[in-house]
């Protein structure tokens, strides 16, 4: 332990503490636009420099450790003034369009200028203009930019992608892919993580609330709209509730008021997902130890943004992944085929809006596989932010919703559809299924929990010994399924790299690609409290344990569809509607024209 | 929804591939020696093309977008082609004083190229020095490792005629 005085007070400290987390200890409020605990320490925005005695010059306190006898005082009238002036440069070179910017008072920059107390901004007039772009996902408006460096932290050393880095010099410094190429250019797997700690403007979702208005008020257009299992959870922080409070039944309530046709659930398509995935890797463990087939592990494929960062790097493990189409994919696919039919509704005058935590679906929406006879299955995506401000702008006043359901037949779901949205969740729901179908016992674990693969540890693994299979899977008596469970684009190379080189253990693997799982997804509210994600998880935890039906291939919807239209598992018309095939790529995309 | 294309950042990844890695391997493929690796590359190339740094990126697995990050950030790395000679026209304070900025006007006009550019017909790169250390002799030109003395517009011609 360390000795030190922060404003006369004297501290006990860790040593290798920063004197902004020592301060955060006590009590003390430091302002920073770059830092990000444990994330981002470059030391870039200056705003949190300190007086420490003996130092020639102030501090940045993000990236001081504190030493043994310091004195520091953080609320001088030296440090106070640097930090006006400081602020007073970062505003010099910052598009100030605020009024007409989507991060109005949620923009950090804003915020901060409020707690300096800044009267004025003397240095305009002089700004840089630099490179934007909006992508089919993330858009990038670089004049607002104030090169925290924050993308770049969660693009290389969270993720590991490397998309972002700091290009040029000086007052033409961009942070921006490769030779300024645009993202579409490069292999970004468009997870959006740097939309949620980007402090301003400069990095947000691309816009989709304009054509889901547009067809909302076109009344030769039936609209539908699904919502993935993460947004129930995590939309109520946009409308004052605590993190992880469930709020689907005003949700749905929500939906109706803005005017949607119909209101779907994605989790009914999770329960689906269960049914088709599960009986793909039955079918692969089967080929494998009947006939020696090679394709195990088999990978989780419900995460597009995982799917891109898998084309990209591992072009030749693409047998891997599970050949079903992420959940809101089949939904959209089965809107505007089964559903249109039964509703006798042309399928080309409907409009299918998917809300995601995600920003990378807003790509896997215009994937060339995702369309059927040039049918688009899902027409627009917003993000779970994107909904808030629809909400918020058409007026709804969202906490006086009443609960309500969504619609049938595409809108029940059980409890295991509910924890897809976190990470571990698509396993344990598969294994919840996969096992009764195997030995026609329930899974035997404490409230159906797979206690190995639940939380937040980097790459997470599990056994299950199978045994007095019924006579249909005897060929895994006592077979051992070795299953493994990742999140984050940086983990998931862990495990891909293990399969590159054949020693990879696994018969049956779990990847989302955002670290998490979707409760932090690149669409999610942005939040700086780092237990939010753990609330988040409860949450649909929660939902589980309300459900009735805990058990995907108990949803007697799911199972009415297979005898309506899909057949069985699996089928010729499953195949048709469910699944996908994937592109090989290449790190600088120079498979996409092989 | 409009549908993206999806183009390559650039196709030819075959360039050179060998000589390439060559160059890594002597610097024993260490990310910390990132910079030597780039310096030997732009002796052997000329210039730094972004096929050469995507065979930098992939070989020493360091996202291009740091081998670009370094290169855009150091003035002496170039990913555009060089001319066969290099003019540097010194700007350090005795030779702006002295007329430095009359001898760039001057060989724009007879080269016909921008600052930081190459002539068309890939004789001369044009850049500014910002002192080489010769302010006796102002104004300075350079052109590759030679240094012209007290240089002005009507001497400039005949010193452009000796290069090929």
């Amino acid at each position: 332990m360390i000795n030190c005085t922060i404003n006369n007070k004297p501290i006990r400290v860790e040593k290798n503490t920063t004197i902004i987390e020592a301060c955060k200890n006590y009590g003390i409020y430091i302002p920073s636009l770059c830092n990000l605990d444990k994330i981002c320490n470059f030391g870039t925005c200056r705003m949190c420099v300190v007086e420490v005695e003996k130092a020639k010059t102030l501090q940045a306190a993000c990236v001081t450790a504190v030493q043994e006898g310091m004195v520091i005082k953080t609320n001088t009238l030296k440090v106070q003034k640097m930090r006006k002036v400081l602020y007073e440069l970062l505003l010099s070179d910052h598009k100030q369009q605020c009024l007409s910017c989507s991060r109005n008072m949620t923009c950090e920059l804003q915020a901060l200028g409020r707690t300096l107390g800044i009267k004025e901004s003397r240095f305009n007039n002089n700004e840089s203009h630099r490179k934007s772009e909006v992508s089919i996902s993330i858009t990038r408006d670089m004049d607002k930019c104030i090169l925290c460096r924050r993308c770049i932290s969660l693009c290389n050393e969270v993720q590991g992608v490397g998309i972002l880095h700091a290009q040029n010099r000086g007052f033409d410094t961009i942070i921006s892919a490769a030779d300024e190429f645009d993202l579409s250019q490069t292999d970004c797997i468009y997870c959006g993580q740097c939309t949620t700690v980007c402090p301003v403007g400069a990095l947000m979702e691309t816009d989709a609330t304009e054509v889901v208005k547009q067809a909302l008020n076109n009344p030769n257009i039936h609209t539908v709209v699904q919502v993935a299992p993460a947004i129930r959870v995590a939309i109520g922080e946009e409308f004052g509730y605590p993190a992880g409070t469930p709020v689907t039944g005003k949700l749905f309530s929500a939906l109706r008021d803005l005017g949607f046709n119909d209101i779907f659930d994605t989790n009914f398509a999770a329960d689906l997902t269960v049914i088709e995935e599960g009986t793909e890797f039955l079918g692969r463990i089967k080929n494998a130890i009947l006939k020696g087939q090679n394709q195990l592990p088999m990978v989780t494929s419900c995460s597009p943004g995982w799917i891109k960062y898998c084309e990209h790097n591992f072009p030749d493990h693409l047998h891997h992944l599970s050949s079903c189409k992420s959940p809101h994919m089949m939904l959209g696919s089965l809107v505007k085929s089964y559903y249109a039919n039964k509703i006798n509704v042309d399928p080309r005058s409907m409009f299918v809006v998917s809300v995601m935590p995600c920003t990378a679906k807003k790509f896997e929406i215009t994937r060339d596989e995702m369309s059927i006879d040039d049918l688009h299955n899902v027409d627009a995506v917003l993000t779970t932010r994107e909904l808030a401000a629809l909400i918020k702008e058409a007026g709804i006043d969202f906490t006086r919703l009443p609960e309500s359901e969504a619609d049938n037949p595409l809108g029940f779901s059980s409890g295991a559809a509910d924890i897809f949205g976190v990470t571990g969740g698509v396993m344990e729901a598969a294994l919840r299924t996969a096992y009764e179908l195997i030995t026609s016992r329930e899974l035997p674990f404490d409230h159906l929990h797979l206690k190995q693969i639940e939380g937040f540890d980097p790459i997470k693994e599990a056994s299950i010994t199978i045994t007095d299979p019924l006579p249909a899977f005897s060929y895994l008596n006592n077979q051992t399924l070795r299953i493994a469970v990742a999140s984050g684009a940086k983990n998931a190379e862990v495990l891909m790299k293990q399969i590159k080189e054949g020693t990879s253990p696994y018969h049956f693997i779990e990847i989302m690609g955002c670290p998490g799982g979707c409760i932090n997804g690149g669409g999610q509210p942005r939040s700086k409290d780092p237990l939010t994600a753990q609330k988040r998880l409860e949450g649909l935890f929660a939902e589980d344990h309300r459900k009735s039906i805990r058990k995907s291939h108990n949803n007697t919807f799911v199972n009415e569809l297979y005898e309506a239209f899909l057949i069985n598992p699996n089928s010729h018309v499953a195949h048709e509607f469910l699944h996908t095939h994937y592109v090989r790529r290449g790190k600088f995309n120079e498979f996409l024209n092989d | 929804m409009l549908a993206e294309r999806h183009q390559p950042c650039n196709g030819n990844l075959q360039i050179n591939q060998q000589e390439v890695h060559k160059i890594i391997d002597l610097f024993d493929c260490k990310r910390s020696n990132l910079i030597q690796i780039l310096h030997q590359l732009q002796n052997v190339y000329g210039f730094l093309p972004i096929e050469v740094l995507m065979q930098v990126s992939k070989k020493m697995d360091v996202p291009l977008s740091e081998v670009t990050g370094v290169v855009s950030f150091y003035s002496f790395f170039s990913t555009q082609p060089q001319g066969r000679h290099t003019i540097r026209v010194c700007l350090g304070t005795a030779c702006y004083v002295r007329g430095g900025k009359k001898i760039i006007e001057k060989v724009q006009e007879l080269l016909q190229v921008d600052l930081g550019g190459t002539t068309e017909d890939q004789r001369f790169t044009f850049e500014i020095a910002r002192c080489i250390g010769a302010c006796g002799l102002a104004p300075a030109v350079m052109i590759d490792n030679e240094v012209y003395r007290q240089v002005n517009s009507n001497k400039l011609k005949s010193i452009l005629a000796k290069y090929e």
